[in-house]
């Protein structure tokens, strides 16, 4: 699966809650805590989605903030994953 | 610490032979048995919520609770011809509580059994013996608080918002301002003691250290410079979800460490936990303090780590019984627009002119 296509995926999956209008103008290096209010029940949601839907596993306690708070991010931190698979 | 006997949050009842004397299928004049009014009534007074797990027509099952007057006393009713253990598993989903909660009352062997065995948990009992069911201790709480006896009105409240959200198309951001929620933070009163005390017994899931004190241990706490206990209520549009919370910050060392934080898992999708935490940091960073949270593993309070975690509270040191967390204040959310908080935790300075002026 290529960057591009879990950069999509993930991009949907904000757009689900932070409404598609923001999302849609959100760069790859912009902290998409400027898009709204984000609660554990966002980080929640954005971890069960990412295993589901990229076959990985999270750990709660990697879930630091730093490795998920941009698109950019999180895509590494996905690519990284699957290479490891 | 002790350790209770666990109390039962839910029971599930049977309808036929159980709750009346009959099979409805067979026979439309069942009669409810003499003694059910009274142990419902009593149930619902102690805060226990009650269901129903029948196999029979959903609407024909309903009209005679209807026509007993006593439909309202049942939330999630399951009733149709599945099995009944599918029938508790999604009583329990609804109601979000652990499955060692719940009491599960069938007249037959074989559905206590085939409840037993799909979730072992489960206390079962037989029908013949709800009458000695109020003795028991695991049907009596420890005590009983404004919010205990109110407690099935505001999961009807919960009920509501559920199938409202459930409809909602659009982002969530949206569904949360349609709430219109006011949460309020408060310093705990003496009235406010016995609900803390619940809240420390029966959160598990949002809970960051399971720890549990006597009544003295939190009236010390209350009144002292060594101590924040705080409780938090929350509002909406639907009605009143109570005394959803406590914060517990130890103030000594110069400190502030967040010894307790508690949600009711009734607030989960509310987003709540990671407001009250940025509104603590705010505070914390205003009145130059350094903030740091105990934090004890449980096999269930998973999204507690995750929640400490998102508000940037990083591990700073493991001790033997629990682990140290420490907040930077790297990055401090405002507050959204979709809430209204209302706070009697002030910057510490405030805090002393207080206490000099009185």
């Amino acid at each position: 699966m290529n960057r591009d296509v879990i950069r999509t995926k993930i991009k949907t999956f904000l757009g689900k809650f932070f409404g598609e209008k923001g999302v849609e103008s959100l760069g790859d290096d912009d902290n998409f805590f400027e898009l709204g209010f984000v609660n554990s029940l966002f980080a929640m949601q954005l971890i069960t989605f990412i295993e589901s839907e990229f076959d990985v596993t999270i750990d709660v306690a990697e879930l630091n903030m730093d490795n998920f708070n941009t698109l950019h991010k999180i895509v590494d931190t996905i690519d990284k994953k699957i290479s490891q698979r | 610490m002790s350790k209770k006997t666990k109390k039962i949050k839910c029971v599930i009842w049977d309808l036929d032979n159980t709750l009346w004397d009959g099979v409805l299928v067979e026979d439309e004049e069942v009669t409810l048995k003499s003694y059910i009014l009274d142990v419902m009534q009593e149930l619902d007074h102690r805060g226990i919520l009650q269901s129903i797990s029948s196999k029979n027509n959903y609407e024909d099952a309903m009209m005679k609770l209807e026509a007993f007057g006593i439909k309202e006393y049942f939330l999630y009713p399951q009733i149709s011809w599945s099995s009944k253990s599918q029938a508790v598993q999604e009583i329990i989903r609804c109601l979000n509580i652990g499955a060692d909660t719940i009491a599960f009352i069938d007249d037959q062997h074989f559905e206590r059994d085939e409840v037993k065995s799909a979730v072992p948990e489960v206390a079962c009992f037989d029908a013949c013996e709800v009458v000695n069911l109020l003795k028991k201790d695991m049907f009596n709480p420890d005590f009983i608080t404004k919010d205990t006896m109110r407690r099935r009105e505001m999961y009807q409240a919960d009920y509501k918002r559920k199938k409202v959200e459930d409809a909602y198309q659009g982002p969530h951001e949206d569904f949360l301002a349609s709430l219109d929620m006011h949460i309020h933070i408060a310093y705990a009163r003496d009235s406010d003691l016995d609900r803390v005390i619940e809240l420390t017994e029966r959160t598990n899931q949002l809970n960051t250290t399971g720890y549990t004190y006597s009544y003295e241990q939190l009236k010390a706490m209350q009144n002292s410079d060594t101590h924040k206990l705080l409780i938090v209520g929350l509002d909406d549009k639907y009605g009143t979800y109570g005394k959803i919370g406590i914060i517990l910050i130890d103030t000594r060392m110069d400190r502030w460490t967040l010894e307790l934080f508690i949600m009711s898992c009734r607030v989960m999708s509310r987003g709540i936990g990671t407001i009250l935490l940025n509104h603590i940091m705010e505070v914390a960073y205003r009145s130059n303090m350094a903030l740091y949270a105990k934090f004890i593993t449980t096999s269930k309070n998973k999204m507690m780590q995750l929640t400490y975690n998102l508000a940037g509270f990083k591990i700073f040191e493991k001790k033997d019984d629990y682990i140290l967390m420490h907040n930077d204040f790297g990055h401090i959310q405002k507050m959204p627009d979709y809430v209204k908080l209302l706070s009697e935790l002030e910057v510490y300075e405030d805090d002393q002119i207080r206490r000099k002026h009185g």
